[in-house]
């Protein structure tokens, strides 16, 4: 097989995408989980939880930056990759690209301040306040780019006259039909990615070093996030498969292989297909695609077949789709489970088996966002805007496409690989406990000093002056 | 004013602050570096990393932040600087990446890795090389166009004596921005060894960069005679620029008011930068995209212009208290707080 330019450009966004959206995800959340973290602390005048906002941010730095140069890429590479696309969309996505790029801004400034400011507030409050705008600018981008996606999905706010976009309306661009099912998933699952990676973190270093105060509080506090996260995906994800029934039929069809429009449709859970696309050794659930689609077990669904061959998606987003759930209720339940056992005492909540199953879930929950955009926009093939522009008019012609995607999948290797080296140097010799140790006592010869008449004492850089 | 000069004049104004911005950032990469080599880092490493950190972000932003709103005002730059710039923008991105993310591994992780230190300065000065390649594309003559398909002419780009006279006072500019910025840096926090140190940078790289300066002029001159009749019609622009380099060099030879000398450097680059933008005017990419044919549509225009007065409101206070916070605070400069 010849392998074209479109491919080429397909397979470079697919890597550049796929590598971005891991340290994304991490963009989104971590300073949720950060500012709790921080207010907890505060509030309950617990030094472990304030110690794990800044063990928790000096791993996000590292993070951050990776997904800062990765976001960097891809908004130069949507220009370079896909110049007909922006020439095309540029007049109607323009303004939530521009404020995304905000929302970034905004960001970085305050993440710059919250991390260079922890001595310097008198009042505590005033540090975590920097958290706020750093919370916010995180998942303001994150929604701002999900509604250009959204109108790639579900566009809106244009007239097509002779090839251009004419009559545009923004805002209506933006607020597109898909948008709030798309923000809301979005959103959810990835603070309850985050959620999942910090409380494997925990759980995996009980493991391997055995249970402390300082884990067993970072572990609750993670769990009890991640239980309402993966409540409120579960729910978004019901909310996105009931806008595709009515927006999108042909996506959920490939995704459910619902060939025929019936009543009563059935759910397919894995399975393979024959050569006569006949659906062999999978699990039914008899009506339960009518229920999630339309929340009536005898509901009509629009079948595959109803779309003429050339704009149907590939039928293997099913397995995406499937793994996607599967993923996202293991998760549900393991979360659950914790908390059972966690009140009903004849349980231990730290036992093997389920702390093993914790650190497991933090590659689950990212291979399931990944699973998920995977699902989303293979599942938009062959379409770039559905119903308006096909991805092979939309590709760069150059042929050097090729040997940058190898140039490219180079670099994320590279930049893969020392960011986990440096993660894993950074605490793999500083363990929290050590750390509390140093910080409390840091803190009494502070105090002696001032005591003893020179307030401007013995005092380390960056340490706590009291 | 019609929306859509003011967009470019917003957009020209970010470039404007990107260029002073990575200049200091990109400098300090190959300062670092080449002070590593001599023996002489123990003098600037902490100054540098003092300013750098809490701010390396925002600097990457300036720079997304004036893409985004190029293809956003003018979405034909994306078909025409988007299929002509794929290979040198990749390689930018790969820059980019690699500096941004060793810086942060330095800084926030591993301490003292000279690989990391290497790669750190040596793309601060391969990546201004890159990024001016647009820049000279924009004056015409490097682009083809066949049935729809834009291709870049790399003989002639790489055989073009303004080509290279722009990567030359792009490198230059950033070294002598970064050195100047340092100097005023290192006399804020007190610190003799590396104001001299920095100053002589300063003084040292003066040179290059006016002659540069010259250079590119005069072959602008053979290259685009429309662009260089423009820019000899706002001489006085020009005369201000050279005005104030002849303040910076006083008074750097001197060694006193670094504040003002740096601020006269800015002025300097502001009134040449200007010079140069408005004798581009109308064309964005000469001869396919002007102002006015490349423009958006009317709503979209009207909308970018008022979000980008709300973020502003917003960036102003903000980076404001960056400023109050770790540039003019005396104590964190010096290395207190």
């Amino acid at each position: 097989m010849v392998i074209d330019t479109v491919l080429w450009s397909r397979l470079v966004t697919a890597l550049t995408l796929s590598f971005h959206v891991i340290f994304a995800t991490i963009g989104v959340a971590i300073p949720l989980m950060i500012s709790i973290a921080e207010f907890v602390g505060i509030r309950r005048k617990d030094p472990h939880y304030t110690l794990m906002a800044r063990r928790w941010s000096r791993g996000f730095v590292i993070s951050v930056a990776v997904g800062v140069v990765t976001g960097t890429a891809i908004a130069l590479q949507l220009s370079l990759v896909w110049p007909n696309f922006m020439q095309l969309a540029g007049n109607v996505i323009a303004l939530p690209l521009f404020m995304e790029v905000f929302a970034f801004f905004f960001e970085a400034i305050f993440l710059g301040i919250y991390l260079y400011t922890w001595e310097r507030f008198r009042n505590p409050y005033l540090h975590w306040l920097l958290t706020i705008p750093v919370v916010l600018g995180a998942s303001m981008s994150a929604f701002f780019i999900t509604t250009v996606n959204g109108f790639m999905n579900q566009p809106d706010g244009f007239v097509m006259e002779a090839g251009h976009f004419s009559a545009v309306h923004p805002l209506q661009a933006m607020f597109n039909d898909a948008t709030p099912s798309k923000v809301f998933h979005v959103l959810t699952s990835a603070y309850m990615t985050g959620a999942a990676l910090l409380a494997a973190v925990a759980a995996f270093s009980m493991l391997r070093k055995g249970i402390t105060d300082y884990k067993k509080k970072a572990l609750k506090l993670m769990m009890a996030v991640l239980l309402l996260f993966s409540f409120l995906t579960a729910l978004a994800g019901d909310t996105s498969a009931k806008f595709l029934a009515e927006h999108q039929p042909e996506k959920l069809a490939a995704a459910e292989w619902h060939f025929e429009t019936e009543k009563g449709a059935d759910l397919i859970f894995l399975g393979w297909l024959n050569a006569e696309r006949d659906i062999i050794g999978a699990i039914h659930i008899p009506k339960a695609l009518s229920f999630l689609a339309f929340s009536d077990f005898n509901a009509e669904v629009t079948g595959l077949n109803e779309f003429p061959a050339d704009e149907q998606p590939p039928l293997i987003v099913h397995y995406m789709f499937d793994f996607m759930v599967g993923i996202g209720f293991a998760l549900l339940a393991v979360s659950a489970l914790y908390f059972l056992f966690l009140f009903w005492k004849k349980r231990n909540e730290l036992n093997k088996w389920m702390l093993r199953v914790i650190a497991l879930g933090a590659p689950l929950a990212f291979l399931g966002v990944e699973m998920g955009w995977f699902y989303a926009e293979i599942g938009r093939q062959p379409w770039m805007i559905r119903g308006y522009l096909r991805v092979e008019d939309a590709a760069t012609t150059s042929p050097s496409i090729m040997p940058l995607f190898f140039v490219f999948l180079l670099l994320y290797i590279l930049l893969g690989t020392m960011c986990v080296i440096v993660l894993r140097r950074l605490f793999r010799d500083n363990p929290a406990e050590v750390e509390f140790e140093k910080i409390a006592k840091t803190k009494q010869a502070a105090l002696a000093a001032q005591t003893s008449s020179s307030p401007d004492g013995s005092k380390e850089e960056g340490e706590p002056n009291a | 004013m019609s929306y859509e000069i003011l967009g470019i004049s917003v957009l020209w104004i970010f470039l404007y602050g990107y260029l002073i911005v990575a200049s200091i950032d990109f400098g300090a990469g190959f300062f670092a570096f080449y002070a590593r080599l001599t023996g002489k880092d123990h003098l600037i490493n902490r100054l540098i990393s003092r300013y750098l950190s809490p701010v390396w972000e925002i600097t990457n932003v300036f720079f997304v932040f004036f893409f985004v709103g190029l293809i956003g005002f003018f979405p034909d730059a994306a078909h025409y600087y988007g299929s002509s710039l794929l290979v040198p923008g990749s390689i930018a991105i790969v820059l980019l990446a690699i500096r941004g993310s060793f810086y942060a591994f330095e800084n926030y992780g591993s301490k003292k890795n000279i690989v990391f230190l290497f790669l750190y300065g040596a793309t601060g000065l391969l990546i201004p090389a890159s990024l001016s390649v647009a820049l000279v594309l924009s004056e015409g003559g490097f682009i083809r166009e066949t049935n729809g398909v834009v291709t870049l002419d790399y003989l002639e780009l790489f055989t073009s004596p303004l080509a290279w006279s722009i990567v030359g006072l792009a490198l230059t500019s950033v070294l002598f921005i970064s050195a100047s910025f340092l100097a005023f840096y290192a006399s804020r926090a007190e610190d003799r060894p590396a104001l001299e140190l920095m100053r002589g940078y300063a003084l040292f790289w003066s040179t290059p960069t006016i002659i540069a300066a010259f250079t590119a002029f005069l072959y602008l001159s053979q290259h685009n005679e429309r662009h260089f009749q423009n820019m000899m019609n706002l001489w006085w622009l020009l005369g201000l620029s050279v005005v104030f380099f002849l303040i910076v060099l006083w008074l750097l030879y001197k060694g006193r008011r670094y504040g003002w000398m740096f601020i006269a450097v800015m002025l300097q680059f502001l009134c040449a930068f200007f010079a140069y933008g408005i004798g581009h005017y109308p064309y964005i990419l000469d001869p396919y995209i002007t102002v006015q044919g490349g423009a958006t549509q009317e709503a979209m225009g009207i909308a970018l212009v008022v979000v980008f007065i709300a973020g502003l409101l917003l960036l102003i206070p903000s980076l404001a208290l960056v400023f109050r916070l770790f540039l003019f605070d005396a104590d964190y400069v010096k290395g207190k707080k």
